[in-house]
């Protein structure tokens, strides 16, 4: 369902019209067994349109089997050679090889129906419409839960769908307007079948949307039933697909694909077309039910999905061509890109515009796929979520799968893949910083505390500047002890709450505190003019070693007992 | 066993004389160092539950740190009044597990990172005081609600919350004691978000909430149906509107609208309610008429209190009507009710004899009156301050009748002499508060009477010039427990009146000299007083720099002293260190010397500004 990397450019370019063969009665039935298997009708049509002869498929066929990135450059050679298949890796390999298995058979068979090319402009848009409406059964078939936003969706897509049709319909009758006479009878009779399959698959996905919109009925049955009708229509064999449908009704390309690959790294191109046919068949039917299983997890939804390699990601490309996601560094190179994706594109006003703008008529909806296997963002994860644009692949591929190399230069802890992330930080980094416990810092105070009442032990942590502010203003005069907080609370800061053992030394500091009594001089009280007093308690008194030399003597002399404790000014 | 400590020095000495202390009440110490933290905590380990720390500076974080480690069965903390701390001491705190009662009072340096540390610390806590915690905001007390789940008593009075944590608040399950008093950030607008009510709060202060209307209080007493204690003062008018959010409160015994303006219409409907109030404040509510006021008190016949202080408007009418319907009244407080005639006075007394409390301040109550409420045998306390009519001969009603006084306020009855004073004190032996302040004919002998009250512990008798230091000797010896003097302006006590002050009452903690005629000597004599703290000394003619010096440097305990500006320059500059290191705040005043008026002419110029 995804090699829809294949544009009508680059088809026309390679395969001009010829002839097709006629398909093996083997092949006819192989293809039956994998009507399940949606996107290679497309492919097939989109065969029929350009009427490819065997070797030229092969040739498509090992085009297809590159990155749509490396693709675009080899394109210009005229063959892609076995150098081509040697830079694949594995994970290509693994769909393209079933992909080309399931691409073949469908040709094949389509072959016996379809001897007459029919008109490729015109054809190319049923083909893409037909890729995403196989996307949408397959997708909706996995679903368990009922998603309105997914339905409307649907239903929008069936208005656009219509509104093709008719635009199609309207050409057709255009045409025949026009040129009566070399229209042959085949050509209106393929218009008609084009059409019909076209109506089919409206109400294949009216029927799934229908299905959806019943959360409590078994996806399957409608949708299998939708299926087999439209594989009906395709084979013009009713109660034959009626009957494969029943039978094969599970599938999915995707399941047969993973075992295939050790094989087809050993298949020489040459033989790659039956070779991988046969493993395919083996494949498909010894595919496990857990498989399919996990393809009924995914969402609906119906737009197409797009796989970029790594390197494409990578690359540090700013302008990115909306229908296959391949990226630029400047828009002109992409304006010359997108001419490979249809006449509307070479108009001297798309080349001068954005392609934005050129492109007026309704876009298809298009996700992303992580190409890291086992990412939740790739499309085969059990719950895969797509991506929605291609710098959200980018930022999501960097963040998750790659190196951090941004340090941010203030913290020096903080480290980031992404370089937007990085300045984001560095806005924030050091000056409103709020820390959990957990080591998580939030930009904004209420993000922490909500963070704090979700979990369990976390608690706010004092930040930096505070405990060095703390030190200093509780310190209340006390110089010696302000710098010794200050270096404590350095260190105490660092991890959190380390500090239950580093105060003893503070407080210890504390009690050296200089006795602030020491500066008064001797006090000479006169006991004489005061009889009786030393009946009365002592108050506390200094000590003679503390004299307060300030006091005028002789203005009242007090009468010390030498030894008594030393009152209030023993402070500590 | 509880232990209040007095000054530091002795700390090391009783703790170790005492080891099994778990209840440590430091109010008493002005300076507590990190140092004497660390004695602490070393010496009580595990036995320590309580702490009251709300008076004592120059500790910080290290120290609430060690304390906490150390002392691991803390219930009690309070750390009010440390404006200086800050969140890396409340994060100190958080460690201590067991904690379920904390006072934070106006810890104004703390903010939400704090309190957010103490709520996922203290998991315990079951009263959280925040009052004046002005860095605390929605944030840390919606943490707080989150976290500390069985939290009962909340006093969030005067922070900067709004409706957003007040919304966590409510959904606090054991929550029975809500403080928000002057918290403009609440409207009470978005209550109804709330699925569920608060149904353990039982009482609620939104006191000075100035935001919150009737519409918006309605939607918060929805859910706080249980409640039966509610705080309104000084918030929006007491309309109809306003009583009609009251009506689903029907649990409600307390209310409380004090400073509110108050129509007629919304005092009629507080009367219909179906609620029966036990408690009705209406103190310094304008728009509080007869009509009103008569409607509410004629339907709650269970009222025992009545705040109608400063109610200006109202006359014998209403008093007929309160007293008639509200006979089980223990507390009537109606100061400057200056519209009441005289005659409607002996209504109290006939009628309420119930009464323990009673404010009659600025009234224009008689002999009579006062015979009348003679009656009321269970009389603990008399107010009866600035009433000018009032002479010996109703006084000594009193103190025949009223054995069980605690309190009489008699300030300013410029009327009320020795014989008076002498029957009261002979009469109300249980005496412990008493106010004779300007009453100028007072002399020695009342002092000698008083002095048989041995639980004084109160005396205020500024303006008495006859009183001499003889009169207050006596006092001296014979009230023990006094703690709260003031003998300003009473110009003949000197310093002989001092010496058996300071020898015999060792509780002393308050005392006011201004104007008298002690001396240095007298002043030093005093410093022995140990748990002095507050002293007062103005105008103290023969009162020498040094003298002060010396008193003060020795009276370890003072934590505020109020003096002449003019000894600013003539003290030394070291002493202030010392002082303020010690944790004695220096209060400055540079009044001119006033000579006094006679109460009459006093009541007159107090009339004729307003």
């Amino acid at each position: 369902m995804l090699i829809i990397y294949i544009d009508q450019q680059a088809i026309q370019s390679f395969f001009p019209f010829s002839s097709l063969q006629p398909l093996s009665k083997r092949e006819k039935d192989l293809c039956f067994h994998h009507q399940s298997d949606w996107y290679n009708w497309i492919v097939v049509i989109h065969r029929l349109i350009l009427n490819m002869d065997p070797d030229e498929r092969l040739c498509a066929e090992a085009w297809r089997k590159l990155s749509p990135s490396s693709s675009r450059g080899l394109l210009k050679n005229d063959h892609a050679g076995d150098q081509v298949f040697s830079q694949l890796n594995m994970q290509q390999q693994k769909w393209d090889d079933s992909q080309l298995m399931d691409y073949k058979t469908r040709i094949e068979q389509q072959f016996c129906q379809y001897n007459q090319p029919p008109q490729a402009p015109t054809l190319v848009e049923v083909r893409d419409q037909q890729d995403t409406q196989m996307n949408d059964v397959q997708s909706s078939r996995r679903v368990k839960d009922w998603d309105p936003s997914a339905t409307l969706n649907n239903l929008s897509f069936l208005e656009q769908k219509i509104h093709q049709l008719q635009d199609l319909v309207n050409l057709i009758v255009n045409r025949r307007g026009q040129t009566t006479v070399t229209q042959s009878e085949e050509l209106l009779v393929q218009q008609q079948q084009l059409i019909t399959a076209d109506i089919t698959s409206i109400i294949v996905q009216l029927i799934s949307t229908a299905g959806n919109l019943l959360p409590t009925v078994k996806q399957s049955l409608p949708l299998n039933s939708a299926l087999v009708s439209q594989l009906g229509l395709f084979s013009c064999l009713h109660n034959q697909g009626m009957a494969v449908g029943t039978s094969g009704g599970e599938m999915p390309q995707n399941n047969a694909v993973n075992k295939v690959e050790d094989h087809s790294n050993q298949v020489d191109l040459t033989s790659n077309c039956n070779v991988e046919h046969h493993y395919g068949v083996e494949e498909h039917e010894s595919k496990d039910e857990e498989d399919a299983d996990e393809e009924e997890h995914l969402p609906p939804g119906t737009y197409e999905i797009l796989q970029l390699e790594k390197e494409e990601i990578l690359a540090p490309h700013t302008h990115f061509c909306t229908i296959c996601g391949k990226g630029f560094k400047r828009d002109a190179n992409l304006r010359m890109h997108m001419r490979g994706h249809g006449d509307e594109y070479k108009t001297p006003a798309a080349l001068a515009k954005p392609h934005k703008e050129s492109s007026s008529e309704p876009m298809l909806i298009k996700r992303y796929s992580c190409p890291n296997v086992g990412c939740k963002r790739n499309r085969e994860h059990k719950k895969f979520q797509p991506l929605k644009t291609i710098l959200c692949v980018k930022n999501h591929y960097k963040r998750t799968h790659c190196e951090k190399s941004y340090t941010c230069s203030r913290c020096n802890t903080k480290k980031f893949s992404v370089i937007a992330d990085l300045k984001t930080h560095e806005k924030h980094c050091g000056r409103d910083k709020w820390l959990c416990s957990c080591g998580t810092t939030f930009s904004r105070k209420d993000k922490l505390f909500g963070h704090i009442s979700l979990f369990q032990g976390h608690t706010p942590a004092i930040p930096l500047e505070e405990t060095k502010m703390s030190a200093v203003t509780s310190d209340l005069g006390q110089k010696t002890n302000a710098t010794i907080d200050v270096e404590q609370m350095d260190f105490s800061c660092k991890p959190y709450a380390s500090n239950e053992n580093d105060f003893q030394s503070v407080v210890e500091e504390k009690g050296g505190l200089s006795d602030p009594t020491s500066f008064f001089s001797p006090l000479n009280f006169d006991s004489n003019s005061l009889d009786g007093f030393l009946e009365f308690p002592r108050p506390p008194f200094q000590d003679s070693e503390n004299p307060f030399a300030f006091l005028i003597p002789g203005s009242c002399n007090y009468p010390r007992k030498p030894g008594e404790c030393s009152g209030a000014n023993d402070i500590e | 066993m509880m232990t209040q400590l007095i000054k530091n020095h002795f700390l090391l000495f009783i703790l170790k004389r005492y080891t099994h202390v778990n209840n440590l009440d430091l109010s008493l110490c002005p300076r507590i160092t990190d140092s004497s933290m660390t004695l602490i905590s070393k010496s009580c380990k595990n036995m320590l539950r309580s702490i009251n720390l709300s008076r004592s500076k120059f500790f910080t974080h290290a120290g609430v740190s060690n304390l906490v480690m150390n002392c691991v069965n803390l219930v009690e903390i309070d750390l009010s009044n440390a404006t200086w701390i800050q969140d890396l001491a409340a994060a100190a705190i958080a460690e201590a597990k067991n904690l379920e009662k904390l006072w934070l009072v106006r810890c104004k340096s703390i903010t939400d990172i704090g309190i957010g540390c103490i709520a996922v610390g203290c998991r315990k806590l079951k009263l959280l005081s925040l009052k004046w915690c002005l860095g605390v905001g929605d944030l840390g007390v919606g943490l707080v609600a989150v976290k500390c789940k069985g939290m009962q008593c909340l006093d969030l009075s005067y922070l900067p919350i709004t409706n957003k944590c007040l919304s966590e608040i409510l959904k606090m399950e054991f929550l029975e004691d809500l403080v928000l008093e002057g918290c403009f950030g609440i409207d009470g607008d978005t209550f109804r978000t709330l699925k569920q009510g608060c149904k353990s709060l039982k009482s609620l202060d939104m006191s000075s909430c100035q935001n919150v209307s009737p519409k918006g209080l309605s939607s918060l007493t929805s859910y706080v149906d249980c409640l039966q204690e509610l705080t309104l003062s000084y918030g929006s008018p007491v309309t109809l509107a306003l009583a009609d959010s009251l009506l689903k409160l029907l649990k409600l015994r307390c209310i409380k609208l004090d400073g509110c303006q108050v129509t007629c219409s919304g005092l009629k409907a507080l009367g219909n309610w179906c609620a029966s109030l036990l408690e009705l404040s209406l103190s310094k509510c304008s728009g509080v008429t007869d009509e009103g006021l008569s409607s509410v008190v004629a339907k709650q016949k269970d009222l025992k209190k009545l705040d109608i202080t400063c109610c200006r408007k109202i006359t014998h009418v209403s008093i007929a009507h309160i007293t008639n319907s509200c006979t089980s009244l223990t507390s009537l407080r109606m100061e400057s009710c200056s519209s009441i005639s005289k005659e409607a006075f002996v209504l109290i007394g006939e009628r309420c004899r119930l009464l323990e409390e009673l404010d009659l301040t600025d009234n224009e109550i008689d002999d009579e009156g006062l015979k009348s409420i003679s009656r009321c045998s269970n009389l603990s306390s008399l107010k009866l301050g600035l009433c000018l009519n009032l002479t010996n001969a109703g006084l000594i009603h009193i103190g025949i009748r009223c054995s069980k006084l605690k309190e009489i306020d008699l300030y300013r009855c410029a009327e009320i002499a020795d014989f008076g004073i002498m029957a009261i004190a002979r009469g109300c032996i249980g005496l412990e508060m008493i106010n004779i302040a300007y009453c100028r004919d007072i002399s020695d002998r009342s002092f000698i009477s008083l002095s048989k009250c041995t639980k004084l512990n109160t005396l205020e008798c500024r303006g008495c010039p006859l009183v001499t230091s003889l009169g207050l000797g006596a006092i001296a010896i014979g009230c023990k427990q006094l703690t709260k003097l003031d003998i300003k302006k009473c110009y003949n006590i000197d310093d002989t009146g001092m010496v058996p002050l300071a020898h015999f009452c060792q509780n002393l903690r308050q005392i006011n000299l201004s104007y008298t005629s002690v001396t240095d000597v007298g002043l030093l004599s005093l410093a022995s007083v140990s748990c002095l703290q507050s002293l007062t000394v103005l105008h103290l003619k023969r009162l020498s720099p040094n003298g002060l010096t010396a008193a003060l440097l020795v009276c370890g305990g003072l934590t505020k002293v109020k003096l002449q500006a003019s000894f600013r320059s003539l003290l030394p500059q070291q002493l202030f260190e010392h002082l303020e290191a010690r944790g004695c705040a220096l209060v400055w005043k540079d009044k001119i010397f006033q000579e006094e008026f006679d109460p009459k002419s006093w009541k007159l110029q107090l009339d004729i500004l307003e």
